[in-house]
């Protein structure tokens, strides 16, 4: 019972301290399950890291997953993930509610209004960093390009440009 | 109307890899382009609440269209049917195929998306400029933002924050002026 509250508390944890998502979550995930609970060694961590890249999903729900599962089976894989969504939802309801009151209110409007290019400025960042990592060689940029191609001017679904890179890996690789 | 939200947001999940921020572009083409049920406007209001808010971006941004869509029942709905997906995936290797980690042909698979997601979210930036009213301070803004986080490794939230205060303050002191003229 001890084991699951202190998973619950540390996924609550990572999930209400951590912004900007993704890999800014690394080093409090990190922190918690290696450094203070010693839960996994840091061979383990980055194990489990590659598996995270490699399962659909982000990646604080899937370490939350499989660092529950390993400390205490399904019910705590279960605890764990609540803990790491559960700040999130709070959160969420208490913005999504105030911003429902406060709708015709023009500072609300003012607000999105100097935040949206801040959101495309934030998704170019990540398309870099994600770039600097995922793109290795001119096979890789070809990839990108192509599929870059059909996806924004000729409407090519995501999933299935997803599917198709994946046979596309196998063929050139 | 619910069980369809679980079943896109599950659909959305179950094939965004290379994290969360590649779940954004999906929900677009799904929610904006296909079945039209939130604008590109609002998309981009829930991308900046979900990137100033602490949790996982696609995460948040789930839980907030889901409730603009269909209220509390609509916002349980998206996210579970977004994280579904890789908790039962996580666990079912967790279970079985922990050993199988470093596998020959799973690795050329990845190979091949993991320059595909670059081109997914490439492909969302270019929509959203598009679709949005450009001006050059925006532009302006938008590439302020992507060399302070590249470069100078600004935190998100902290850049949100100012873009919500800089916008709050021109727009007060042009209202001023207005009425000012009146």
């Amino acid at each position: 019972m001890n084991a699951l509250f202190q998973l619950f508390i540390s996924f609550f944890k990572i999930g209400a301290f951590s912004f900007g998502g993704g890999y800014a979550m690394l080093p409090l995930i990190e922190e918690e399950v290696i450094h203070t609970h010693k839960w996994i060694t840091s061979a383990e961590y980055i194990d489990i890291l590659a598996i995270a890249e490699m399962t659909p999903g982000p990646i604080a729900i899937n370490s939350a997953t499989f660092l529950g599962y390993r400390v205490y089976g399904v019910l705590g894989s279960m605890v764990a993930t609540l803990g790491v969504i559960l700040p999130s939802f709070i959160v969420m309801s208490i913005i999504f509610i105030s911003m429902y009151r406060f709708k015709n209110s023009p500072y609300v409007d003012w607000v999105f209004k100097g935040i949206r290019p801040v959101v495309i400025g934030l998704i170019g960042a990540a398309a870099v960093s994600v770039g600097r990592t995922s793109l290795v060689d001119l096979k890789g940029i070809l990839i990108a390009i192509t599929l870059f191609y059909f996806v924004t001017f000729k409407k090519l679904n995501p999933i299935l440009a997803i599917v198709i890179s994946g046979v596309v890996g196998i063929i050139l690789y | 109307m619910i069980f369809d939200l679980f079943k896109t947001f599950f659909k959305i999940g179950a094939f965004t890899f290379g994290g969360g921020y590649a779940m954004l572009p999906i929900i677009q083409k799904e929610l904006v382009d296909n079945k039209k049920i939130i604008s590109n406007i609002e998309f981009m209001n829930a991308i900046a609440l979900a990137q100033a808010s602490p949790g996982p971006v696609a995460v948040n941004t789930s839980i907030y269209v889901g409730y603009r869509i269909c209220g509390l029942k609509g916002a349980l709905a998206c996210l579970l049917g977004a994280i579904l997906p890789s908790f039962l995936i996580i666990l079912i290797i967790a279970m079985f195929f922990f050993q199988y980690r470093s596998n020959p042909l799973i690795e050329k698979i990845f190979m091949g998306i993991r320059p595909a997601v670059v081109a997914l979210i490439l492909s969302a930036v270019y929509s959203m400029w598009k679709n949005s009213r450009k001006t050059y301070i925006k532009l302006f803004a938008s590439i302020v933002t992507l060399l302070m986080i590249v470069f100078l490794n600004v935190s998100p939230v902290i850049i949100v924050i100012a873009g919500a205060l800089i916008s709050v303050v021109y727009h007060r002191v042009l209202h001023e002026d207005m009425e000012n003229e009146h």
